[in-house]
């Protein structure tokens, strides 16, 4: 399995960028996006400053920026909606390339395209630059419940391990002649489904089980 | 698909947030009551397993497709406690190690799949259990009950939190007819889903789903030692 180091997003690096410590990143991300969202949608001025500062860090953390514009993809789906909005919205309505649409339909797709590109470089800019395990401390140090931090730690730790399985529980599936996506095939992908919550149920017993018998007491 | 930034205002996703925070709060207290110190592992591989299931994508027409959710299906499972924090954690780890949900919308996720999903669908469960035969044939159909339920029902949710915070000048009447629409038809594939997952584990390990404990004689200290 090709777990490897690292994450899927992560790009290994030594940047300024990838040594700040995760819990400054963390904050430095949810504070600019806050003030992201609580700018008026109108102020271009202002979102062409937040692009160059964030690229000023993307510039600065030597991730290339092809490999952060590829997964920005994500993405796509909020442009479908935005590209909606202007034909639904209410409001007086304009005249482009000979269809009517909404002006504040297209100000507020405008805006929030906007915004939601900001959000996704920025948290891919966060993913691509930190490791997992600095990523956890950096959340227990931000006063996140000690629990949720080790839930989310188990998750991490076995997310390859637990989607590996579930994808070769698929390839048998496939080489059998059935394609776990059809709604025609539900019943066999449910037990696959099935099994594969049975696994991780009582592959989390087994961790632990022996994470008692290493002196586990409940706290990490 | 979760809600990216810029989609509520401010003080929507602040106030969303203010509401996870409690929810997964109350939360972390029941779930020690449901898995005591096996929470941490236990809880990790279950959020595992929510997450694997959300890569499964279903058709809803139009060229479109739904994901699973998840949130009736892990409280049918392993408990609402227990399935409110497993789907909160895929939410913030989505949201900080892949870009999949805006930071600042991470309240309103956790609020709206975490939460009302959950809710509901444990709520919908628990009510139509209650009421029906106790026998192991109900807990399917039950299933899909509650995880058709929770998915509209978090649409509406969220249609009210755009009608308080959006950002669009969009007639919530249209929002609330076009989100009530396509989420009734993921409705249906998430509840054929739970429903045949559900059964296929009662099937296997009856012991297992935690939604049809009521069903089983209490271990003895033997049987679970053995």
């Amino acid at each position: 399995m090709g777990a490897g180091h690292g994450h899927r997003l992560h790009y290994h690096g030594h940047s300024v960028v990838h040594r700040a410590q995760a819990h400054h990143k963390v904050l430095a991300l949810l504070g600019f996006m806050l003030v992201v969202v609580a700018t008026p949608v109108t102020w271009y001025a202002v979102f062409a400053a937040y692009a160059v500062i964030l690229l000023g860090v993307v510039a600065a953390s030597r991730v290339p920026f092809g490999y952060l514009a590829k997964r920005m993809l994500i993405e796509v789906p909020f442009v479908v909606f935005a590209v909606l909005m202007p034909f639904v919205a209410t409001g007086p309505r304009i005249q482009v390339l000979g269809l009517s649409l909404s002006e504040a339909g297209l100000i507020a797709a405008g805006g929030f395209l906007i915004k939601a590109s900001l959000g996704v470089l920025g948290a891919l800019t966060l993913a691509a630059t930190t490791e997992v395990p600095d990523l956890l401390a950096g959340l227990q140090r931000l006063r996140i419940p000690a629990e949720m931090v080790a839930i989310a730690s188990f998750m991490v730790r076995y997310l390859d391990v637990v989607t590996a399985e579930m994808s070769r529980m698929f390839t048998a599936m496939r080489s059998r002649g059935s394609d776990p996506r059809s709604p025609r095939h539900w019943p066999a992908m449910a037990r696959t489904l099935g099994a594969l919550f049975i696994r991780s149920y009582e592959r989390g017993e087994r961790v632990h089980l022996a994470m008692l018998s290493r002196g586990y007491t409940g706290r990490l | 698909m979760h809600v990216p930034d810029g989609f509520l205002d401010l003080p929507t996703s602040a106030a969303t947030g203010a509401v996870a925070v409690a929810g997964v709060a109350l939360a972390l207290r029941g779930a020690r009551r449901e898995l005591d110190d096996r929470t941490a592992p236990m809880a990790g591989l279950v959020a595992t397993f929510v997450f694997a299931a959300q890569m499964i994508t279903f058709p809803v027409g139009a060229g479109t497709s739904g994901h699973l959710m998840g949130g009736a299906l892990a409280a049918i499972l392993v408990g609402p406690w227990t399935g409110v924090l497993c789907v909160s954690v895929v939410l913030g780890v989505q949201a900080l190690l892949m870009a999949d949900g805006g930071i600042t919308a991470l309240g309103t996720n956790i609020t709206l799949l975490a939460l009302v999903g959950v809710v509901v669908g444990w709520l919908v469960f628990r009510a139509l259990v209650l009421v029906l035969p106790k026998r192991d044939a109900v807990i399917p159909p039950v299933a899909f009950a509650a995880a058709f339920v929770s998915v509209p029902a978090a649409a509406a949710v969220f249609t009210g939190l755009y009608a308080v915070g959006g950002t669009a000048p969009v007639s919530i009447g249209a929002v609330l007819t076009a989100m009530l629409g396509v989420h009734v038809l993921i409705g249906i594939g998430e509840g054929v889903i739970t429903a045949l997952v559900v059964a296929s584990v009662l099937k296997a390990r009856p012991d297992l789903v935690y939604g049809a404990r009521h069903l089983r004689p209490v271990p003895t200290v033997e049987e679970v030692s053995a």
